[in-house]
């Protein structure tokens, strides 16, 4: 029998849609700068602010600007350095806030801050991952420049309030931003019900192309270019125009504004179907994040006695593919810093692993997960210290 | 290297003890040990312990179980393959060195915190040779000077880990007069000292 490959690691990256591959393709022969004056210049012009419109749409931006990024990572570095720009030009509000489960592109960003002299506090969670809206609230202060809260968490799928977090930051005066990453294709965004003046996306996330993304801003929120060097994106963003990309992921963006409402509940029975499978199969084991606000495609579980990348490279043997919230596998020893943060025991935090479905995902996939994983616990478990 | 990286994270070998280890003590089987050694720490995922048979001075059987990631699953399973049969003496300076070079490489990353082989192996005989109350002739062989100028070395440093004796490269200074002459060995003595406190938890 051959082996079968069985994707279950869609918070990392998806599969490129075939109606994205096929609009790429086409718009491949669409090769003009879409910062010149003539017919193809104009053409690719065209095409890409239907892109824009399409985001604008997919999140409910309003008369905000989408400014086109290199991804989530170059977005979320803007907001900060922009902030960072205000504090170095003698804003009043000099103080930063955000949360200790944030993607590494904006904890090692702050934690850089911080190094060299810059006030941020990372808003602690609960053991589900989530902001206790009164801490959040003791943190806050008319010094407070900016609050960044992520929607979803890549690793555990935790929601967090961003409503109601904005709410309590925009009464004391601070701009709020939020990395949506992983919540687009997967819950309802809208940058107007959210009440966010910075929103971050990237479009590998949900089956378009790599290397771009979205940073959205409310209309009159501070701006300042984190790339320099030419008039796209009016003045906001440097660079030409990658036509292809830009086309890739506004197409992408049109399947996720029409499939959300059946996706969300598919990914949901998936991950529940394998998050029940488990708990009948194999004892002792540790659901990861709030289970009420939760990603619907994310399901992260702790295996107790066995460890991480073990389980990874076991899995992987079957054709399996998932990811460990523990570095270990990738490059740091360090144990997930998500589940140190939401005061998981350090045990646990070696041995998670993170299931992520996604559209190409299916039940007879479940299955066959359920078949393989129980008795690569118990190897494992069996050859742990007793 | 970037090759077999594209193959398999690990050598073929270390992808062949990993899935079939060889020597792991299982639940049923009645292991009389000699000697029983364990080191490292939950803190740095790697968690080990080595059971070993004395024949004649040599290690008859052993047996070992682990709490790791497959390269540490994989070391040991190599450490078992080439302990067994060995004089107690020759066992007691198995590398790590020659633990990955059997194994055909690991990454680099990984050398230090997953082979543990070793050094649970040399725990087992202290203990075994504790227990028949003999002198260990060894112990201060296999030690490594890290500081030449006031002789520390790395196995008298891993002790005031261990005791706690010394938490804080101050206070290991404090001690055992560690870079206070030519002051060579300090970033050397800092990393040890740094995977010491990891591996013991301290």
């Amino acid at each position: 029998m051959e082996q079968p490959t069985i994707y279950l690691d869609n918070n990392a990256t998806t599969a490129v849609h075939e109606d994205v591959l096929a609009a790429m393709n086409e718009a491949a022969s669409l090769y003009g700068n879409a910062s010149s004056m003539h017919a193809m210049g104009r053409e690719a012009a065209v095409a890409i602010e239907e892109s824009r419109q399409a985001v604008r749409d997919l999140i409910d931006a309003q008369d905000g600007a989408i400014v086109f990024t290199s991804g989530a990572s170059e977005a979320n570095n803007t907001v900060f350095n922009l902030f960072r720009e205000r504090i170095d030009l003698g804003a009043k509000r000099k103080r930063i806030i955000t949360t200790t489960i944030e993607h590494p592109s904006i904890i090692e960003t702050v934690t850089h801050l911080k190094e060299i002299g810059y006030a941020v506090d990372l808003c602690p969670v609960d053991n589900t991952g989530r902001v206790v809206l009164s801490q959040m609230e003791a943190l806050l202060g008319d010094d407070v420049a900016l609050v960044s809260v992520m929607l979803g968490n890549n690793e555990i799928g935790t929601i967090q309030p961003v409503k109601e977090i904005a709410a309590l930051a925009h009464r004391h005066g601070a701009y709020v931003h939020s990395d949506a990453t992983q919540a687009i294709g997967k819950i309802e965004v809208s940058m107007k019900e959210l009440d966010v003046d910075y929103l971050s996306l990237s479009a590998h996330k949900f089956y378009g192309p790599k290397g771009i993304g979205v940073l959205a801003l409310r209309k009159g929120v501070p701006f300042s270019p984190f790339v320099h060097g030419g008039h796209q994106e009016d003045g906001r963003r440097a660079g030409t125009y990658n036509n292809t990309a830009i086309i890739g992921l506004g197409t992408a963006a049109r399947i996720a504004q029409r499939e959300l409402p059946d996706e969300n509940k598919r990914l949901w029975a998936l991950r529940e179907m394998l998050r029940v499978g488990i708990e009948e199969r194999i004892p002792n084991v540790v659901v990861n994040g709030n289970q009420e606000h939760c990603l619907p495609g994310t399901l992260d579980v702790s295996f107790p006695r066995a460890e991480g990348e073990s389980i990874l490279l076991y899995l992987d043997l079957e054709g399996i593919m998932v990811s460990t919230g523990s570095a270990c596998a990738s490059g740091s020893l360090e144990p997930s810093y998500v589940l140190l943060a939401s005061g998981v025991d350090i045990e646990l935090a070696h041995g998670s692993i993170r299931f992520s479905f996604g559209r190409y995902n299916t039940e007879d996939e479940v299955r066959y997960v359920l078949e393989k994983l129980p008795p690569i616990i118990k190897r494992l478990r069996e050859m742990s210290i007793r | 290297m970037n090759n077999f990286m594209a193959q398999w994270v690990y050598s073929p070998v270390v992808k062949d003890h990993f899935m079939n280890p060889r020597n792991t003590w299982n639940e049923e089987e009645h292991f009389e040990a000699d000697g029983v050694g364990e080191v490292g720490s939950l803190a740095c995922g790697d968690q080990m312990q080595v059971l070993i048979k004395v024949k004649d001075d040599k290690i008859e059987d052993l047996r070992w179980l682990t709490y790791g990631c497959a390269s540490a699953i994989a070391s040991t399973s190599m450490m078992s393959t080439l302990a067994i049969g060995l004089p107690l003496e020759e066992a007691y300076f198995l590398s790590p060195e020659q633990i990955t070079e059997a194994l055909g490489g690991l990454p680099e990353h990984k050398f230090h915190c997953s082979v543990l082989g070793d050094k649970a192996l040399r725990a087992a005989i202290d203990d075994y040779l504790k227990k028949s109350g003999r002198e260990n002739p060894w112990q201060n062989q296999v030690a490594k000077v890290i500081c030449e100028c006031k002789q520390v070395t790395d196995i008298r440093v891993e002790e005031l880990v261990k005791s706690k004796e010394a938490t804080t490269l101050e206070e290991l200074a404090e001690i055992t007069g560690y870079g206070t002459v030519c002051g060579k060995c300090k970033p050397q003595m800092a990393l040890l000292f740094d995977q010491l406190q990891h591996l013991y938890n301290v």
